[in-house]
């Protein structure tokens, strides 16, 4: 393993995905545009070519039109959108042209697509292997055993085992990565030539990612079909794509293939969305955050999109809509700067920075501060109850165990898996959920079991971000209300104007307008809409920041904004933060100590060059070799089988036996104690213990 | 002598609500914002104004007085036992003027043969002459058609003309109080010029206020029909003791409305306050509310309602000096059917918000409020409340159309209003006879269909209008 790389640094690419023989152009789409019912372009002047087993990636920030792409080719555009203009060819059908009826027989048939959110697309009331008979009998005249049969056939490529037994079960018996395999089954039923997987990953786990990854992969390779990949994740691109378009506000802005991109991006903003990708590597400098936000759809097109965000952006720019350029290596870019003479002379200045990505490592600041915050063997256990009398027949233990120790102006990331109870604890710290039991002494003072009266004088100390901007903001209070609410609820500043000054002074802290704070949270960006959420913890002075996923739902450039504004707040304020995270790229540029959580339980602990560089635990290390890297495949992937298993009922021993490569018999009696590795780095395992 | 009825009581102190709550909202720009939206809505308005011409007679229609008799005992005044209201004055013409028993819509005789006596002495079965309706004709059979045709234009053109002169004269005032505004705040704005008809050309511009004048323009159309006919004519007909079905349907605004508001007052702090209670304290209040409100919608509630009423009867009957006047009897019965139907009505909607709350408390604006310490009660009315008034709202207009359908059904079954009070329901009951006779009496039912079909429709578009207008997703900058 490569103690020195950090998980997104830019290195040379050394393999490429599968290659196999790619041969001729299965999709052609040419001049694409698609527009609302007004006249706003949303898919604006698109082309790209797919060979037959070849991967295109479609590449872009939320609100680029990379979904509406893909449906204006699947021809399932929603009511009031359009395709205006353009040409789509499938081999030699004119997608356009075909009347309904025959668009039904193509799509499943010749073009097939997965959605992001396998758990809402199927039906909850059908059993799974109807739901793919349902394909199968549509596309081809078949008898119903010979359909059963390819079902669980189908089933079985996809790699779910025991498939017969799945077929009849319905979709909620599944889990996540269980059902996306079966939206890839049904994908498949058909036999297509071009598979559309919209965001096929983005809502599940790296483990079960990296799992769904391949089988992508390894379907690619048998059926040889063309596979258009639409993603927002640099890292998933790297992983399978062959082609990559980047689409930035309804245009693909640069195309080329992946290597020529990953080695040398053309467009600026390539180069940006690279640079405000976190990493160890800059974690002692600001990321290279891309000010302001995608422009809304149907903006006007008289100049370049992305000049208003661009730091090459010169006169020209903001005037003339840049054309498409081919460069001799085959990469194709919109931009001026390579077609004016203006734009090659900046070119040559700029090129030469790109490429000295600094490694220069900025955790060394050790020098600890007095703990601010110590827990000690936290649990949360929430009873499940069953029958008339609602007697507690079992506990499930979404929390088992778990001690923490925040000294003043740290950062401790607590990283693992969607249901490992990382959400619960950041929770349970606040005493938003009453723990079972353990100790939080928070600022000397013990948490637990103290009266609500009592937890209010401490509860401006340690405050929370929330994941999702969009709900923790009360959509009928305008910024002002929000800010002051916890001020009123502590009685922080004095009379209301003190409030006044204070909520200005906030909201210029946080990079917002004063004027802001007349609005409503609905008339703000999911970026603007993170930082009054940070505006609204900071009002009460807090010392402690538990950040719950506070990047996850957003774009790449605005989560780097987000970043390198909780780092400033940290060295301004001396604030400590307990970042709860699965993404371990923001960990390893944010943190100072890592704590790994499996079901419950802390598997790993120490500090981010010990836990994410040189990890001792298995689970540990299978999560950090599924995190898709841009350097293509750094490390050899360890496969997890299988899901996380219940909280309710945890396996005997060792909880990750069951899913550990290394298991041993002693693994499955008894749960391990901590072995002490060095002064900061301790594990459960037996096999570090050894 | 002015008489104030309990429910009068009621519809005044709400209309004082209303009447505080929009000048307290018309100093808050933020607040007074969506309903800036809502007078931007074609819809919105034109249902607004149908609305207030409906609550205009319910206002009208509640100002209850005493006549004063001719005669006097010891000095004093004596008063009529009969509680007039001010549409009663006005509308003087079409209440006294009453027939024998039924008669069609602008009919000139009545709708069931008699047995007359002829000049030469014979009996003869035919339809009388009804003794107002069309009685300034001298041969109805010929004259009326031509005679109903011609009061419709001039009504039409009458109505016209004062509507066109109406809005002239609401323009020009408008247009000097901008112009005195204009002065009066002399931050050096430039006065304009324009004389009247530009600003009139201006409002004509905007989209809502063209729809409003459109609409304005044919009620007054339609008033002024209305007014020429029922002047000689029964415009709806009569009923079986003869009175004019306009007068009735009109009076039955008023008991609708009240029916509609009242109810919905007493109901609301029930659903509002435990809906959102069990949905956000869980545990045993949940359970408890819960238990109540299962148990309360299990119980057939014309059941518990008659079994009220005809208690609240009783008693009435017991003390009969509690009451100067029948008037007051009645009035006390229709609000006690409001309280009844009030205390059974609120379950469904607080299953709705129950559930709401539910959903909402779970969302991290909750939590984050939670983790500042904010009290539960603050939560529950600054982040829960706001949140679910849309469903309050809409909820709110549904129940209003079904409340007077309900008093309908009550009172078919004799436990709704008093049989004095003139409602939709004692018309719609009415017309339960009448359906079945052969020749078929359609009027009262219609009449009672029509208005209350104008009235719940703009009730339901006006709310959807508000709603839109309060929604922030919906009105993005």
């Amino acid at each position: 393993m490569k103690s020195d790389s950090s998980l997104n640094q830019l290195s040379s690419l050394t393999s490429s995905p599968s290659e196999i023989e790619r041969g001729e152009f299965i999709l052609n789409v040419d001049g694409l545009v698609t527009c609302l019912n007004n006249g706003a372009r949303i898919v604006d002047d698109i082309s790209f070519r797919i060979k037959q087993g070849e991967t295109f990636a479609l590449l872009g920030e939320s609100g680029c039109g990379k979904s509406m792409t893909a449906l204006s080719l699947m021809r399932l555009l929603p009511d009031g959108i359009r395709v205006a203009s353009g040409d789509i060819k499938l081999e030699e059908e004119d997608i356009l042209a075909l009347p309904e009826y025959a668009m039904r027989k193509i799509r499943g048939g010749q073009m097939a697509m997965i959605f992001q959110e396998p758990g809402l697309s199927l039906n909850p009331v059908m059993t799974v292997g109807d739901q793919i008979a349902e394909v199968l009998t549509l596309h081809q005249p078949m008898r119903s055993k010979e359909v059963h049969l390819r079902c669980i056939e189908l089933l079985e490529q996809v790699g779910i085992s025991d498939a017969p037994r799945r077929a009849s079960e319905y979709p909620f018996q599944l889990s996540g990565g269980m059902k996306q395999r079966v939206m890839i089954a049904m994908a498949m039923a058909g036999q297509p030539k071009l598979l559309i997987a919209d965001e096929p990953t983005t809502a599940l786990d790296v483990t079960i990612q990296a799992q769904v990854l391949k089988l992508l992969r390894d379907t690619q390779q048998k059926t040889g079909m063309a596979l258009l990949l639409i993603t927002h994740d640099l890292g998933v691109v790297a992983q399978m794509a062959h082609q990559v378009g980047v689409m930035y506000a309804g245009q693909i802005i640069e195309q080329a293939s992946r290597d020529q991109l990953f080695a040398r991006p053309a467009h600026p903003y390539t180069q940006k969305l690279f640079a405000a990708l976190p990493d160890a590597g800059r974690s002692g400098q600001p990321l290279a955050a891309i000010p302001g936000n995608v422009p809304p759809l149907g903006a006007p097109r008289i100049a370049c999109r992305f000049a208003p965000r661009c730091d090459k952006a010169w006169a020209l720019c903001h005037e003339q809509v840049p054309e498409w350029t081919q460069l001799e290596n085959g990469q194709g870019v919109r931009c001026h700067l390579y077609t004016s003479q203006k734009g090659s002379e900046k070119l040559n200045l700029e090129t030469s920075r790109f490429f000295d990505s600094s490694t220069a490592n900025g955790v060394g600041e050790e020098g600890k501060g007095a703990a601010l915050l110590q827990v000690e063997n936290l649990q949360v256990h929430f009873p499940i109850r069953k029958g008339i009398l609602q007697r507690t027949v079992g506990h499930v233990k979404a929390v088992d165990g778990v001690s923490i120790n925040i000294p003043e102006g740290r950062t401790l990331a607590l990283v693992g898996e969607s249901g490992c109870g990382k959400t619960t604890v950041g929770k349970a710290l606040l005493q938003l959920i009453t723990p079972t039991a353990g100790s939080v002494r928070f600022a000397g003072y013990e948490l637990m079991g103290m009266s609500a009266k009592q937890l209010r004088k401490h509860r401006a100390g340690m405050q929370m971000i929330f994941q999702d901007p969009y709900a923790s903001l009360n959509p009928k209070m305008r910024v002002a209300e929000i800010l002051q609410e916890g001020m009123d609820a502590l009685s922080i500043a004095k009379n209301s104007d003190e409030r006044q000054r204070r909520i200005d002074e906030l909201l210029e802290q946080v990079g917002l307008e004063k004027a802001s704070k007349w609005r409503y949270p609905h008339e703000f960006s999911g970026g603007q809409r993170q930082r009054i959420a940070i505006a609204r913890v900071l009002a009460v002075n807090p010392n402690l920041l538990i950040c719950d996923e506070p990047t996850s739902a957003l774009d790449v450039s605005v989560q780097a904004q987000i970043l390198n504004l909780l780092k400033s707040l940290q060295q301004q304020l001396k604030l400590s933060y307990l970042f709860i995270s699965h993404n371990l790229a923001v960990v390893e540029y944010l943190a100072h100590e890592v704590y790994v959580m499996y079901l419950g339980r802390i598997v790993e602990r120490g500090t981010v060059q010990e836990v994410l560089h040189a990890p001792r635990h298995p689970y540990t290390q299978a999560l950090l070799s599924a995190v898709p890297r841009i350097d293509g495949q750094g490390m050899k992937i360890i496969r997890l089988p299988g899901e996380t298993p219940s909280p309710s009922h945890p396996p005997q021993g060792c909880h990750f036996h069951t899913r550990c490569a290394q298991a041993m018999a002693e693994c499955r009696e008894v749960y391990p104690s901590e072995t002490i590795i060095s002064a900061t780095h301790r594990v459960h395992c037996y096999l570090a213990a050894k | 002598m002015p008489v104030i009825l309990w429910t009068d009581a009621m519809i005044y102190l709400l209309l004082a609500t209303v009447v505080a709550a929009a000048l307290w909202i018309r100093k808050r720009p933020h607040l007074a914002l969506p309903w800036q939206r809502v007078a931007k809505s074609s819809v919105g308005m034109v249902s607004l104004l149908l609305l207030s011409l409906f609550v205009l007679v319910g206002l009208i229609d509640t100002m209850h007085y005493r006549v004063a008799l001719p005669e006097k005992s010891n000095g004093q005044t004596v008063y009529s036992v009969e509680v007039l209201s001010v549409f009663d004055a006005f509308a003087q013409g079409i209440k006294s003027r009453t027939e024998k028993t039924y008669s069609a819509p602008l009919a000139a005789y009545l709708y069931a043969k008699e047995s007359m006596e002829t000049l030469e002495g014979k009996i003869r079965r035919d339809y009388p002459r009804l003794r107002y309706g069309g009685a300034h004709l001298a041969d109805p059979q010929r004259e009326l058609l031509g005679d109903v045709l011609k009061r419709t234009g001039i009504g039409a053109l009458e109505g016209l003309l004062i509507g066109v002169l109406l809005i002239v004269v609401s323009n020009m005032l408008f247009h000097f109080f901008v112009k005195l505004r204009a002065v009066w705040s002399s931050t050096g704005l430039e006065i304009s010029k324009d004389n009247w008809i530009s600003t009139f050309t201006r409002a004509m511009k905007n989209k809502p206020l063209r729809a409003l004048l459109i609409t304005a323009l044919l009620i007054a159309m339609l008033l002024g029909i209305t007014v020429n006919l029922a002047a000689v004519y029964h415009v709806l007909g009569t009923d079986k003791v003869g009175q004019d079905v306009l007068y009735l349907a009109l009076k039955s605004i008023r008991t609708g409305l009240v029916i509609g508001t009242v109810t919905t007052l007493v109901m609301l702090p029930f659903a509002l306050l435990f809906g959102i209670a069990a949905g956000y304290l869980r545990g045993w209040v949940d359970d408890a509310i819960q238990y109540l409100y299962t148990v309360l919608s299990s119980i057939p509630s014309v059941l518990l309602i008659a079994a009220a009423v005809l208690m609240m009867q009783v008693y009435i009957e017991m003390h009969p000096e509690w009451f100067e006047t029948s008037a007051a009897r009645a009035d006390l019965r229709l609000l006690f059917l409001c309280l009844i139907l009030g205390v059974t009505s609120w379950t469904g909607l607080c299953r709705l918000l129950r559930g709401e709350t539910l959903k909402l408390r779970e969302l991290e604006y909750i939590q984050a409020a939670q983790a500042f310490g904010v009290s539960s009660s603050r939560i529950l009315t600054r982040h829960i409340v706001p949140n679910v008034m849309h469903i309050v709202l809409i909820a709110v207009v549904m129940d209003f159309s079904s409340l007077v359908l309900a008093e309908a059904v009550l009172s078919y079954v004799g436990v709704g209003v008093d049989p004095s009070t003139m409602s939709f329901g004692t018309l719609i009951n009415s017309a339960r006879l009448e359906m079945g006779r052969e020749p078929m009496v359609w009027w009262t039912l219609a009449a009672a269909f029509g208005f209350m079909l104008v009235l719940v429709l703009a009730a339901n578009l006006f709310a959807d209008a508000v709603r839109d207008a309060f929604d922030p997703r919906l009105n993005r900058a």
